[in-house]
């Protein structure tokens, strides 16, 4: 535990990257505070900035401050002792958007468990079994039973995750606890607990920031932001060209409208869940709509056999030899398939308890060896595909891209194969690499590493205990969690999909419990309550 | 489900002794004996019913170590919904061997040498099943209810 009393003043090189030049109006930050590790009350107050008295905040305010104060409410914990702070009118606005542009509209369904509900934290009943009852459909029920084997896994509709989200919202009393603006500094407070710095929306306060004092703080921010592949970004910025080169995460319906009325040919680029959302939304325009669509699939890597994260079977591993006969996956037509984005043991079995136990490298090798980009099986898109390739119309290349060129409406790639540079002429470029930036790049996170006393664990993201307490962040009697993506490499996998901010609420709950700030719960009080979200009560 | 072997053990032991027990309470005294009307509370028919459910137990824990070898082979290291429903043919057709042998231990006199009255057949059938179908369904379910935290701990208890 860092002694506060021992606090270092560390000197930021460049306090403007913080805030605007000086001279500050009052209720805002100061260049001594930015300095400063560990705030004390004064320093807040002399600054003019409002100090709010809240024992708990979380930050972020989507599905992973949700997830969170929706279990503490279970456990007890009263809306007035716990504040919401992000940017978000609704938990789950970020994740719709996400999914909405990545070909996810709320009709489709998601990459997700069955038992993974962000508003249930008991996961039963199971989306699965709650559609089955509400639509009559004995065929739901007979894909739960039969998944994986004789069925595809039964994910749910993106739509059902959301109405059941807002119901729980509503239920929980989420709003009640809101409170917008952006949030980009927290720090620890002289004598215990945390400052979190919130700027609401212009005109929303009296002063530029307000200070939550707060004994626990809670970061659940995200993805610190996407990065595009860098030949990508460096065609877009040299041509200004934004309309044909796309990002399948940012809102690209325009390449679609574009593909039903002229006959074209699009490069996807990537192996992953997106890459097969929006594959099925070009063959579907394709079968169903009459688009005249040429695809051509670019795989960075080509899998073509039983594979892990380090590639196919007979490519290279550390230690030698193939993959092991207990960990390896099926792969074909160059997807390695997996159900979900994780072995799914890693959400409450074998994996799970294994990479607990686990270190440094060991768990940095793990995570590789399991790792790798992957996709589900699904039955319509294995024959939509089939068709394309029977047809001629959707093809696959491996390799990379050395140089990118217009060529008059046309981009002209040069990928290189093993079989030597081949050029490829296409219309659209849709990149469904989804690559994630640092987390440096969240300026909150980035405060964190510098001035919070977070780490970075064998993975490159946020050091979190096994409590998803942020290790080195202590602050007297309070302490700092972190959940979700920006945790990724800690002591449990999965930290970014449903099911994983729900593993990571328990934690932090049983550690609250321990700290006396909430209630235990039991088997009666887990049934209890169960009751009530069944009826919608109030917890 | 996502067990490891020591939740697999524990949720076994547990599943059958605390529905195993209630169940078999339950349904000895409505199971076929060959005699027209229900058998009723019996201490004989508890007896066979209970060495029989003690039997499924004991042997379970030795499928549950198969089980988990065979789950090794799974990348996913799960172990889908429908196993633990199937798996009842093969434990069921095992216990039903070894009372056809002779076998099993303590049970009274007519039962304990193999030539086994074929009402006992249904009785067995019916109790063996009806047992296997709610653990099931309970484990796929309801058991997350109370037990917030067994499903991430792989099926542990405790």
């Amino acid at each position: 535990m860092i002694e506060p009393t021992a606090a270092s003043v560390v000197p930021t090189t460049d306090p403007n990257t913080y805030l605007p030049a000086q001279p500050m109006p009052a209720g805002d930050l100061t260049d001594q505070m930015l300095q400063t590790d560990f705030w004390t009350d004064e320093l807040v107050a002399s600054a003019g900035i409002p100090i709010v008295d809240v024992p708990f905040v979380t930050v972020g305010s989507g599905i992973g401050s949700f997830v969170t104060v929706d279990y503490l409410r279970i456990a007890g914990v009263p809306t007035s002792q716990m504040r919401v702070l992000g940017t978000l009118d609704h938990p789950w606005q970020t994740y719709e958007y996400l999914t909405r542009v990545s070909q996810i509209p709320r009709g489709e369904r998601l990459r997700s468990d069955s038992a993974s509900r962000p508003d249930n934290i008991w996961g039963f009943p199971s989306y699965g079994f709650a559609e089955a009852m509400r639509t009559f459909n004995p065929k739901l029920l007979w894909q739960l039973f039969s998944e994986p084997i004789f069925a595809d896994y039964y994910t749910p509709k993106a739509g059902q995750a959301f109405e059941t989200m807002e119901r729980e919202k509503n239920r929980i009393g989420y709003d009640e606890m809101l409170v917008k603006g952006l949030v980009r500094i927290v720090r620890r407070r002289y004598g215990g607990g945390y400052f979190t710095i919130l700027t609401p929306p212009e005109g929303a306060s009296a002063t530029k920031r307000v200070a939550f004092r707060s004994q626990y703080v809670h970061i659940a921010v995200g993805y610190p932001g996407l990065k595009f592949l860098p030949e990508l970004q460096r065609y877009r910025t040299e041509h200004n060209d934004y309309r044909h080169i796309v990002n399948a995460y940012e809102s690209h319906e325009h390449v679609y409208e574009r593909l039903l009325q002229q006959p074209s040919t699009v490069m996807v680029r990537g192996g992953g869940i997106v890459a097969s959302r929006v594959l099925q939304r070009l063959m579907d325009d394709r079968l169903l709509k009459g688009a005249q669509t040429n695809i051509v699939h670019l795989f960075r890597t080509y899998y073509h056999g039983t594979n892990d994260g380090y590639g196919n079977e007979e490519d290279p591993r550390p230690g030698g030899g193939k993959t092991r006969l207990f960990m390896r996956r099926r792969g074909e037509n160059g997807w390695a398939y997996q159900g979900f984005n994780y072995p799914k043991s890693v959400w409450g079995g074998q994996l799970k308890k294994q990479v607990r136990g686990l270190e440094g490298e060991q768990r940095a090798e793990i995570y590789k060896r399991m790792g790798g980009t992957n996709t589900p099986w699904r039955k319509l898109w294995q024959k939509q595909m089939n068709q394309g390739r029977k047809e001629g119309w959707y093809q696959v290349l491996v390799g990379t891209v050395d140089d990118m060129q217009p060529h008059g409406e046309r981009i002209l790639n040069q990928v290189r194969t093993a079989q030597g540079t081949v050029p490829v002429e296409v219309d659209f470029v849709i990149d469904c690499t989804g690559l994630e930036a640092d987390i440096a790049e969240h300026r909150l996170l980035k405060d964190l590493l510098e001035h919070g006393g977070a780490s970075r664990n064998p993975v490159g993201r946020l050091n979190v205990d096994r409590n998803f307490e942020l290790i080195g962040t202590r602050s007297g009697n309070g302490a700092m969690y972190a959940s979700g993506a920006t945790t990724l490499g800690g002591y449990f996998p999965g930290v970014d999909t449903f099911l994983g901010l729900q593993v990571a609420a328990q934690e932090i709950y049983l550690d609250l419990r321990k700290r006396k700030f909430c209630k235990r719960i039991g088997p009666v009080r887990s049934t209890i309550q169960w009751w009530k979200w069944l009826f919608g009560s109030k917890p | 489900m996502l067990p490891t072997l020591n939740g697999r053990l524990q949720t076994r032991i547990f599943m059958l002794v605390v529905f195993g027990g209630i169940i078999t309470f339950l349904i000895t005294p409505v199971l076929p004996d060959g005699a027209p009307g229900l058998p009723g509370f019996d201490g004989t028919y508890y007896r066979i019913t209970y060495i029989i459910l003690a039997t499924v137990l004991v042997l379970g824990i030795l499928w549950e170590l198969l089980y988990h070898l065979i789950q090794q082979f799974r990348w996913e290291k799960d172990w889908p919904t429908m196993f633990g429903l199937i798996t009842a043919i093969n434990e069921g057709a095992l216990v039903w061997l070894l009372l056809e042998l002779g076998l099993v231990p303590g049970l009274p006199q007519g039962l304990d040498d193999g030539d086994l009255p074929s009402f006992f057949w249904w009785a067995f059938f019916i109790d063996f099943s009806v047992i296997w179908f709610v653990i099931w369904i309970w484990t796929n379910g309801p058991m997350r209810v109370p037990f917030i935290r067994w499903r991430f701990q792989g099926g542990r208890i405790v």
